[in-house]
């Protein structure tokens, strides 16, 4: 059933400063509000059950992408059309301009955030597997100062992040050291557009002499958050690519991501495709 | 009902090239606000969730689901509807080519696909046919089979007179 709107509140602070002490004086009482993709699809539902919110669309201060020598950062209202846009993350951040592409349709992309995509925490998230790849962080900003975090620490558990009720996420930052990486970026959905995951796989590597130097896996959609598949990644390092390491790989990775049956696929297919997608990945890599 | 209850908020923005005040809550659908306070009820109400893009209207130029946006958020902004497209009685050429081609059957996809296509040939004038089925992709038709539409983006971008 549709909600009563008298039962909820909708605010623009007028500048980042009024929002931050707005969730300071009320710990857990207001909670941002950015393109509205997802909080507006469970408004409309019922569904959802926190009743106050702040408006920070229009806050300056979370726009735009900087880029300085050593990191490139990006304002938490960063929309998946500004990535897919913007110069140097189309050079040195393709697996993320590749995840905007496929995330929703354009008039979502032009709505749809990477703060939101982050804060909002779904396991099937199409940008998080990338922002692991490139070992991106999060600047995390309260009356009480700010904090970096690696991105990889912020997801806990299903919907649980490392990130307190005073805090708003104000930008990610992601280090310039791996325009060299090739790179690998597979959304398996219902369809093209407009589809949520059932697997997402973005991948990155190095080859140095025959042998895979630096390697980064991570997945949305087989386990209760995104994921980088660290155990995978020591065991392929320093390998070859022939067909026990490819082998030994998809059956490692199998055992590190944990896949449910659900309303849009089951744990099984996902093992299988993500195992393949890996092993599509390696094929690639050696013939690069 | 809870005692926190927020009160209507009014927002000035432009709709159609006509300033508009609107009174809503702040977080009533902009969908809503255009069909029931503006009566500008050609903005179509597929799905209501950001999955078939009939709702579709430009915002500061900007192609969006009305149907996620709260009204809150266009304060100050100029909003352009299918109402909005045509010049007077001179159709745009998008419009004329739906028309031409057979592009519209029950018509509940049309102005939101009319909105995408206009976005579509404002960014890109020449699209290729993979830019004209991204362009769309957001726009569902459970009419056309999508050829026609197709068809209707390509007749559009060949005549001279396209403006958005």
């Amino acid at each position: 059933m549709r909600a009563y709107l008298p039962d909820y509140e909708l605010r623009a602070p007028r500048s980042l400063t009024d929002a931050l002490a707005l969730l300071a004086r009320e710990p857990g009482g207001w909670r941002a509000f950015a393109g509205g993709t997802d909080l507006m699809v469970l408004l409309e539902a019922g569904l959802l059950t926190h009743r106050k919110f702040l408006s920070i669309w229009h806050l300056p201060e979370l726009k735009g992408i900087e880029v300085a020598n050593d990191h490139v950062t990006l304002g938490a209202l960063t929309t998946y059309t500004e990535v897919q846009r913007d110069e140097t993350m189309r050079r040195e951040f393709p697996l993320l301009g590749a995840a905007a592409r496929e995330t929703g349709g354009i008039a979502i992309q032009n709505r749809g955030t990477l703060g939101g995509n982050i804060v909002n925490a779904s396991p099937a998230a199409d940008s998080p597997p990338a922002l692991l790849v490139y070992d991106a962080e999060l600047e995390l900003v309260s009356t009480r100062g700010t904090r970096l975090l690696p991105y990889r620490e912020f997801h806990t558990g299903y919907k649980q992040m490392n990130m307190q009720s005073d805090e708003l996420l104000t930008r990610i930052r992601l280090p310039r050291t791996t325009g060299d990486l090739k790179t690998y970026y597979r959304k398996v959905g219902t369809r093209k557009a407009q589809a949520i995951s059932k697997v997402c796989f973005a991948a990155g590597a190095r080859m140095n002499d025959g042998r895979i130097a630096d390697v980064r896996l991570a997945l949305g959609s087989v386990a209760p958050t995104v994921v980088r598949c660290t155990q995978t990644e020591e065991l392929l390092r320093n390998q070859t690519i022939d067909e026990a390491t490819t082998k030994a790989a998809r059956e490692m990775l199998m055992t590190e991501i944990t896949p449910i049956d659900d309303m849009r696929s089951t744990a099984d297919y996902r093992l299988n495709v993500a195992a393949n997608l890996l092993a599509d990945f390696l094929r690639q890599l050696k013939h690069t | 009902m809870s005692t926190e209850t927020t009160s209507k908020v009014n927002v000035t923005c432009t709709v159609n090239g006509q300033s508009c005040m609107l009174t809503a809550h702040p977080l009533a659908r902009l969908l809503d606000v255009l069909r029931e306070q503006l009566r500008l009820t050609g903005t179509k109400e597929g799905c209501g969730e950001g999955e078939c893009g009939a709702c579709s209207v430009l915002v500061d130029g900007v192609l969006v689901n009305s149907c996620l946006v709260p009204v809150l958020q266009v304060a100050g902004a100029e909003i352009k509807t299918i109402e909005g497209i045509a010049d007077g009685v001179q159709l745009h050429a998008v419009q004329q080519a739906f028309i031409e081609t057979g592009g519209a059957q029950c018509g509940i996809c049309t102005p939101g696909m009319v909105l995408a296509a206009v976005n579509l040939l404002a960014q890109t004038p020449q699209p290729t046919e993979a830019d004209i089925r991204n362009g769309l992709a957001g726009n569902l038709c459970r009419c056309t089979g999508y050829m026609k539409i197709f068809d209707a983006v390509v007749r559009a971008c060949q005549r001279a007179d396209i403006k958005s």
